[in-house]
């Protein structure tokens, strides 16, 4: 009995997934745009400044790399209520008019992930060994081309990171439904739905059949990514 | 010409290189001879003007290398022992001395096939320079100072951890360059190498060059105790 009603769930999730339910795949395209923008701005933003900070030695270098690092584990509801709080109506950045859009949500979301992107960027930067920094010099490498060398030989950890962040954007609840509302109206075009708060929401209204095919195609989604990294690291970062 | 007067190099409290006077003119080829921690490395690094954090002077063809250490650089080149790898091809990593100097293209591919050519590496060429074996790594690394053409070159322990076959590659495009007039200078353990490919010798012992001369004189007597007992204690 219990059994059943997975199973049942299973089954029709897997219809509507061959289907080809419109409204299935609107959301993962929603998903896919909306967390695809926010890795952009975030590796925009976060691998010239992972950069800046693994070539440059200052004081304070460490604090702000445990900065950055401590803020890769931020709890996505927490970082959600302080997005809701900043943009809602009534907030400081109320006037720009981004909450319950997807615009929101990317925004959201990279400041979600910058850390991420800041903190793996400069790790691949350090990781660059000290020799290689050397062996540029003296073939004839003036500083700024030496530095150039070792952004390229960082590049696959670059990378890396941008991949690590999108999974992180795309798998997350509490930016997307906070900020973003779940707002869906057929043939709509303001709709904010993507997969995550889809499947809360299903849930919660006992359609498990919906919601275990998004979830399918979320974790098939993720983990296709994840392999992706894998082959990165195996094929590339070793050449 | 290369002139260094009263260098001294220390890390943190341990000195490592002790008033080191040295003076090698164009064309000469240097061996410097030593035990390992004796300060050989230490001592190219900055003959290559990779690190200028010394005290003393040195000046390389009148430039002071601690204000220009750049302009030095693009006028020597040193093959290091452990050869490090771009992460890329093995042409590209000998192409890249010749692309920051700016170089055509069309330059740079007839170039780099040639060394690769001379070095029985063209073969490789298209393959990725970190998974080749260490004889094919440290090929490589020749293959890239070569094809800068510079008149100054270092090797540091060009030849350890090499099979034989490999010893007379690099032996053979080192003496290469010293027939053709450039100035070399390596460092080894090897005595017979020494002997084999230089005619000056240095000899090295805790920071210090303890002499320096003539590779056949000191051979055939060393001026110092602690150069003979170098030398022939790699006879017993
Ligand atoms: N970066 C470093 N920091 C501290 N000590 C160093 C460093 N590099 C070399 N040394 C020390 O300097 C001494 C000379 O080293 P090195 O020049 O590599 O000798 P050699 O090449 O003759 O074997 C050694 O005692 C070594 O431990
Ligand atoms: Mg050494």
């Amino acid at each position: 009995m219990a059994w059943d009603y997975i199973l049942q769930g299973l089954f029709e999730a897997f219809k509507l997934i061959f289907s080809g339910d419109p409204e299935l795949y609107d959301i993962l395209l929603r998903s896919i745009k909306v967390s695809g923008l926010a890795t952009l701005y975030a590796g925009l933003i976060g691998v010239p400044t992972g950069v800046v900070i693994g070539l440059s030695d200052f004081k304070g270098k460490e604090i702000v790399k445990s900065i950055f690092n401590g803020l890769m584990g931020i709890p996505t509801v927490v970082l959600g209520l302080i997005l809701y709080l900043f943009l809602a109506p009534a907030g400081p950045l109320g006037f720009l008019n981004l909450l319950y859009t997807t615009t929101g949500i990317s925004l959201g979301q990279m400041v979600l992930i910058l850390p991420i992107v800041v903190s793996i960027t400069v790790n691949s930067i350090e990781s660059v060994e000290e020799d290689i920094k050397y062996l540029a010099l003296t073939l004839g490498a003036d500083e700024s081309q030496m530095m150039v060398k070792i952004i390229e030989e960082a590049s696959p950890g670059i990378l890396l990171s941008l991949i690590t962040a999108f999974n992180r954007a795309i798998a997350e609840l509490g930016v997307a439904l906070m900020v973003g509302g779940n707002i869906f109206i057929k043939g709509g075009e303001m709709n904010t739905r993507v997969l995550t708060t889809a499947i809360q929401m299903y849930v919660t209204r006992g359609e498990i059949s919906m919601a275990i095919a998004l979830g399918i195609i979320l974790l098939s989604l993720v983990y296709l990514i994840s392999m992706v990294v894998n082959y990165i690291q195996k094929r590339w970062i070793e050449v | 010409m290369i002139l260094l007067r009263g260098v001294f190099k220390t890390f943190g409290e341990k000195v490592v290189l002790r008033d080191v006077n040295l003076k090698v003119e164009k064309g000469e080829a240097l061996a410097i001879l030593g035990h390992s921690g004796a300060g050989k490395t230490t001592l190219l690094k900055i003959i290559s003007a990779l690190d200028t954090d010394f005290k003393g002077a040195y000046t390389f063809r009148g430039i002071d290398v601690k204000r220009d250490p750049g302009r030095v650089r693009k006028c020597i080149t040193m093959v290091f022992q452990n050869p490090v790898m771009f992460r890329t091809t093995v042409f590209e990593n000998i192409a890249y001395g010749l692309k920051v100097r700016g170089y055509s293209k069309r330059y740079i591919q007839e170039k780099v096939e040639e060394v690769l050519e001379s070095l029985g590496i063209l073969e490789l060429k298209d393959r990725g320079a970190r998974r080749l074996s260490g004889g094919e790594k440290q090929r490589v690394a020749v293959a890239r100072a070569l094809v800068l053409d510079l008149d100054t070159y270092v090797f540091d322990e060009p030849t350890s951890n090499l099979d034989i076959e490999n010893v007379k590659v690099v032996e053979d495009a080192i003496r290469e360059l010293i027939k053709r007039g450039k100035t070399v200078i390596f460092t080894t353990h090897d005595l017979l190498q020494a002997r084999r490919l230089s005619n000056k010798l240095a000899y090295m012992e805790k920071g210090e060059i303890v002499e320096i001369g003539e590779t056949e004189r000191i051979f055939r007597e060393p001026g110092d105790e602690r150069t003979w007992r170098f030398i022939s204690g790699m006879f017993l």
